[in-house]
């Protein structure tokens, strides 16, 4: 079984360990800025020179550092995307708005080592010559924005922000600014109109890819709190050097988030791809509770089509002629990797890993998340705002005794008709995933639901309006109380 | 400070915010004036500031009322519609008075799996309020809330809630009793 490797987290969880700066320094903190500052102009080959900054944007490509948010998407080509040409300023926004249902390794750097991530921060304003910055938090972390507050005050004291930043001639400043509980707001360019003083109405791209037209329509990087933190280690032991942790194309560690029906929910980090889908719920968290069986996970936080236990995957691997050779895996044996859980149809996402086991009723479940779904849509697109709401209230009814045996066909046509183009943002997909997955998955399992509803004989169209109206409770999961609690 | 608050809405709002102002008295402490005069300069745009705006409104005042809507608009040189769409757009923010004690239970999916719905339950139960309803109660005396909100990223430590800022994990029906103790 593989280890854990603290990279981020290295110290967070150690007795004595405080989020203020002396513990920070102490622990080698800011020596990272130090050396990114410190990079001397470098000549090429051709003649050119290569500014410091030049020098960690490229060390960032090397190091193959994936967005730790939610798409995975290079971190280092996301900052070669940005327009410098324009003449206006550059922003940088750290995304710490983690709201993805089964996310919660944010919040253990924001509470526990933020310095770290304003290390991270500050460095990669430097690299891509940005003067202001903001840390957009969501609202429900109120001790976290005085936490990071009373950091920033810490880091401008020490002049690690401020201007001239140790003698280097580099000025930045950077602020907290809290949201307010919509889940919109992770959304990159929903946080861009929310920092703006807006509703947190995604915009559509194109024109409006943030790293040319983003905050107050000038280049804009947002970036996830986990990923700049790692900005900071690419620094520290070089790209070349950070890309031997992990696999190839999955470079690094990831904090995975566990919960669910198992044993020791929780944080783990681990290397990239080194650690599959089975060790982590089976080993790292300690496996299910006595008696039960393994019924479905979703590997990717809610957004994530979910996996049924027992389903098997055709992967592609390279053999030793370095032809593709097929093979099948289960589920469980899925390296927990960006790409592995792709070729599987599904993605890891935040990193954020649900366990379900034959107590759950799935059929309750996906009514839970459908809920969060059409509570958190913004409202902007016709098939995203009317379809998760639809989605949510057949749901309700079902989960009320007011099934129908075609209701699968019915949720499924829904959810097919809101993605692949028909909406602004990524939360289309977000909200239709869960549904087509579920209820393709476990079609058997929907239509008992509504059959036994309809033999019941008392369904009649006045009780069945009634519950669709989404009226009444949210739907109460029935499952025996975790042993834990 | 009434000329101040005289000329800003003049500027941003026009006569009809003035009528308003006169005969609802609404006014900020100077310090808290203060706090949101700095946090404006955080910001290359006022408009930006809104939503620290709001928050400082509704940590003093205990709700957004309609008069702080206008006061912001005037502060920030925006239509009070710029700010009233916030209020309506953001769960976080209220237009009545909530509870003296706000507690928020996470209803999302680990949690629900977690026993969420039980500690709703016991939490309307003592309280005397319906443990059906899904939105904000709050009890007849205004000293409690009870409301179920969406994931606060702490799904591993299930069942999860908040009682106003301070956050508890893996609460049992003894420690919502406790936690509900040392609500004085
Ligand atoms: C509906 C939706 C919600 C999102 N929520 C978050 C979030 O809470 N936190 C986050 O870091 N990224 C979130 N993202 C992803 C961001 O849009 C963005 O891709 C990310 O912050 C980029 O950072 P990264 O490249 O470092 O991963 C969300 C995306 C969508 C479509
Ligand atoms: S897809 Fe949904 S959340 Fe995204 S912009 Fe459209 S309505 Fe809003
Ligand atoms: S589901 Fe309750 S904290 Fe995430």
């Amino acid at each position: 079984m593989p280890e854990e490797f603290r990279l981020i987290l290295k110290y967070a969880d150690q007795p004595g360990y405080t989020p203020d700066m002396e513990c920070y320094l102490r622990h080698g903190g800011y020596e990272a800025l130090k050396k990114a500052l410190a990079i001397q102009p470098k000549t090429l080959p051709d003649g050119k020179t290569m500014s410091g900054p030049e020098q960690i944007r490229e060390d960032v490509k090397v190091s193959g550092l994936r967005g730790r948010g939610g798409a995975g998407f290079s971190c280092g080509l996301k900052w070669s995307f940005v327009d410098r040409k324009s003449g206006k300023p550059i922003y940088l926004i750290c995304n710490a708005d983690e709201s993805e249902p089964g996310t919660f390794k944010d919040r253990q750097i924001l509470h526990k080592d933020p310095h770290q991530m304003i290390e991270g921060m500050i460095i990669s304003c430097f690299a891509n010559d940005v003067k202001l910055a903001y840390i957009y938090i969501r609202g429900e972390f109120p001790e976290g924005a005085r936490i990071l507050n009373r950091a920033l005050k810490e880091a401008r004291e020490k002049n690690f922000l401020g201007k001239n930043i140790l003698g280097s001639g580099y000025d930045l400043e950077i602020h907290v600014h809290r949201g307010a509980g919509a889940y919109i707001c992770g959304e990159e360019t929903g946080l861009i109109e929310s920092l703006e003083g807006k509703r947190a109405y995604p915009r559509i791209k194109p024109p409006y890819f943030p790293a040319i037209l983003g905050l107050y329509m000038c280049p804009t990087i947002v970036n996830n709190v986990e990923t700049l933190c790692h900005v900071k280690h690419v620094v520290m032991m070089g790209g070349a050097e950070y890309a031997k942790i992990g696999t190839p194309n999955n470079t690094g560690t990831r904090i995975v988030s566990v919960s669910g029906q198992v044993k020791k929910p929780g944080y783990y980090e681990v290397e990239v791809g080194k650690a599959t889908m089975g060790q982590l719920i089976n080993d790292f968290a300690g496996g299910l509770f006595e008696g039960r069986k393994l019924k479905a996970v979703i590997p990717g936080g809610s957004s994530a089509k979910v996996f049924k236990a027992g389903e098997k995957f055709k992967l592609k691997k390279k053999g030793p002629d370095g032809k593709d050779i097929e093979h099948e895996v289960d589920m469980l044996d899925l390296p927990y990797d960006f790409d592995s859980l792709m070729a599987a149809g599904s993605m890891s996402g935040s990193g954020a890993i649900i366990v379900m086991d034959d107590s759950t009723d799935i059929v309750e479940a996906l009514a839970n998340l459908s809920e969060f779904y059409a509570h958190e849509s913004c409202g902007q697109c016709t098939p995203c705002r009317e379809g998760s709401l639809w989605m949510s209230k057949t749901l309700h009814r079902m989960t009320h005794g007011q099934g129908r045996k075609q209701d699968a066909d019915y949720l499924l046509k829904i959810a097919d008709n809101i993605p692949g183009g028909r909406t602004i943002c990524a939360f289309g997909e977000a909200c239709s995933w869960p549904v087509q997955s579920f209820v393709g998955k476990f079609k058997d399992e929907f239509i008992a639901k509504g059959e036994a509803d309809e033999a019941k004989g008392e369904a009649d169209e006045a009780k069945r309006a009634a519950a669709s109206s989404g009226a009444g409770p949210t739907a109460e999961l029935k499952i025996a109380a975790s042993p834990n609690h | 400070m009434v000329f101040a608050r005289w000329f800003w809405t003049v500027k941003a709002t026009g006569w009809r915010c003035i009528r308003s102002d006169f005969y609802m008295s609404f006014s900020v402490p100077a310090q808290l004036e203060a706090e949101l005069n700095e946090l404006v300069t955080h910001y290359p745009q006022k408009r930006s500031a809104s939503l620290m705006f709001l928050h400082a409104i509704q940590e003093h005042f205990g709700y957004v009322s309609k008069e702080a809507i206008e006061w912001i608009a005037g502060k920030l040189e925006l239509q009070p519609i710029n700010v009233y769409e916030l209020v309506t757009f953001y769960p976080m923010f209220r237009q009545e008075p909530a509870g003296k004690f706000q507690i928020k239970v996470c209803r999302t999916l680990s949690c629900a799996l977690g026993g969420s719905h039980k500690l709703h339950k016991h939490f309307c139960e003592k309280l005397g309020l319906d443990s059906h309803a899904h939105g904000v109660q709050t009890t007849k005396d205004g000293k409690y809330s009870v409301e179920f909100v969406e994931c606060l990223a702490s799904c591993g430590t299930a069942p999860v809630m908040m009682c106003n800022e301070d956050f508890y994990e893996g609460v049992s029906n003894a420690k919502a009793d406790e936690i509900l103790g040392r609500c004085k």
